[in-house]
């Protein structure tokens, strides 16, 4: 009895110092890496998004019956943040980013979630369907880039269709049955970050250094800015795009 | 004074001169990589210097001499009803046998090029020899870069085609109300869906799905095999998707012979559709209760 319970506290022992070594190991990674954050603003009153008629397609319009569906091209918070702002690091000259995540981009009561997804070139990313309505995804890069245009049904209960891009490029997305559908890839190279509602961002994992971090947003186009980023401490990067 | 403008005029000519020179020196040097494009057509090798003389004297007034479908002629082709003439630069192609999002093989090609295009400005081109077809095959690839730079797709596989039965046409009848192609064609595959009025293609011109029912042909083909294809493959660079991942090769038969009864030619399927008196699928039926 003593002999089992011997062996039990000495295996857990082992076991709680392999996950300290393994969480520590982490955080010593993380503390040679370093990272940009920062807000993205909407200088002025944000432009007005027009609703959407979904009354083509039932399905659709009895979605969006308790809160109608509107435009998505400015989406500002509460207090003047940027949501769907990519930011990337344009001179980026590291090694690609093996991320192994796989971003989502859904197809929901007719609309995209989310309307902007950035990936990283040759990243692997799904497209999927929540809905009970035929979708097709569409997305429109320009073939000269190496980026080639695909097409692809998905009816209800589809499974997922995988992808990735080749080349850094912003790629519009549409579906032909539901005109109002459109969305963004905003294929990059290197980290990047996707602003929240209240257009806050991080990218992580970025090395120690001199950076130019570039804002994308789908109306007001681009703007950029220059950071240097020591270990352990996080450069600030905020931008302001003025309302039109 | 005389002098001095003289001279001006003179080195602006130079000037020009060694610009379109440069020009042509970069463009003729893109040329040479791109003339050795070679085409194979079962055992026919197409070179692309051997299609160009054919390409200016039959091609060239629609797609142009770039390529890229803006010939003298291309202003006059309106859509929806006319559309423009393909873009060779983009090596986008509607009529493949292989995957969305891959480049059609060189049989595709020639076969789009014998067949000509129903319902537009494109000919027949089957006057032409094997040969002259397979040249002009090549020297349509030269315009694209993709074509140096990435392989055709593999080709769908279409297995055997069954017997046609009428249960096969009311299991087809149930994949186009599944998988919903009346969005775009209608409950009767008049072009008439709810989608139908704005669609657009991939350059932003408008564009009409195909009418089942007025006695035209389908663009890229008419026979079983290729209607099969049509929808499976999709028609890069129009609204029309690829059905591959959705449709099994079964239910793809299924579905070929229901979309024969919406057709104005006579067929089997069309006699067998009378006798079972279908009905048009209902937009509002749940899933799986047509």
């Amino acid at each position: 009895m003593r002999k089992h319970f011997n062996f039990a506290a000495v295996v857990s022992v082992v076991a709680l110092v392999c996950c300290g070594a393994l969480i520590l190991g982490q955080k010593v990674n993380a503390a040679g890496e370093g990272k940009i954050t920062g807000t993205v603003k909407l200088d002025g009153a944000a432009p007005h998004m027009k609703g959407i008629d979904m009354s083509k397609d039932p399905y659709c319009s009895k979605a969006h019956e308790s809160s109608p569906a509107h435009l998505e091209s400015v989406v500002a918070g509460a207090n003047g943040g940027l949501e769907n702002v990519v930011l990337y690091i344009a001179d980026w000259s590291g090694p690609a980013q093996a991320s192994t995540a796989v971003p989502v981009f859904d197809q929901k009561n007719c609309m995209y979630t989310p309307h902007v997804l950035a990936m990283d070139v040759g990243q692997t990313f799904k497209v999927t369907t929540s809905d009970q309505t035929t979708h097709n995804i569409h997305p429109l890069p320009n073939p000269m880039t190496g980026n080639i245009p695909w097409n692809q049904s998905q009816p209800p209960g589809a499974a997922p269709v995988e992808k990735s891009w080749k080349a850094p490029e912003v790629i519009p997305v549409k579906c032909n049955i539901h005109p109002w559908m459109n969305g963004w890839y905003v294929v990059v190279k290197g980290p990047y970050a996707t602003t929240d509602g209240n257009g806050n961002y991080t990218i992580e994992n970025v090395p120690p250094g001199n950076y130019t971090v570039t804002a994308w947003q789908e109306t007001y186009g681009t703007q950029t800015a220059k950071v240097t980023v020591a270990a352990g401490a996080p450069a600030k990067a905020d931008f302001t795009f003025k309302a039109k | 004074m005389r002098t001095k403008s003289r001279m001006v005029a003179l080195l602006g000519a130079a000037a020009l001169i060694l610009s379109t020179a440069s020009w042509a020196q970069l463009t003729q040097v893109d040329l040479q990589t791109r003339m050795g494009v070679e085409s194979h057509i079962g055992n026919i090798a197409g070179h692309a210097k051997d299609g160009a003389a054919d390409y200016r004297r039959y091609c060239v007034g629609c797609h142009g001499t770039l390529g890229d479908g803006n010939g003298e002629n291309a202003p006059y082709m309106q859509p929806p009803i006319f559309q423009q003439p393909r873009d060779f630069q983009l090596g986008v192609f509607k009529c493949r046998s292989t995957p969305t999002g891959t480049l059609p093989t060189d049989q595709d090609l020639y076969d789009a090029i014998t067949r000509g295009f129903d319902r537009s400005n494109m000919p027949q081109w089957s006057t032409f020899t094997k040969q002259q077809r397979a040249d002009l095959v090549a020297w349509v690839k030269h315009f694209s870069p993709r074509w140096t730079n990435e392989k055709p797709g593999t080709p769908i596989q279409i297995p055997p085609e069954p017997e046609v039965t009428p249960e096969r046409i009311k299991a087809g009848r149930e994949v186009f109300a599944r998988v919903q192609c009346w969005k775009c064609h209608g409950v009767q595959g008049m072009a008439n869906g709810p989608s139908a009025a704005t669609l657009a293609d991939d350059l932003g011109r408008p564009i009409q799905p195909f009418n089942f029912t007025d006695g035209t042909r389908p663009k890229c083909g008419d026979t079983d095999q290729d209607i099969y294809r049509i929808f499976m493959t999709g028609l890069d660079g129009t609204p029309m998707p690829s059905f591959a991942d959705n449709i099994k090769p079964d239910e793809a038969w299924d579905l070929v012979f229901y979309l024969r009864t919406f057709m104005s030619q006579k067929s089997k399927e069309k006699e067998m559709a009378k006798t079972l008196n279908l009905k048009p699928v209902d937009p509002n039926a749940p899933a799986g209760q047509q």
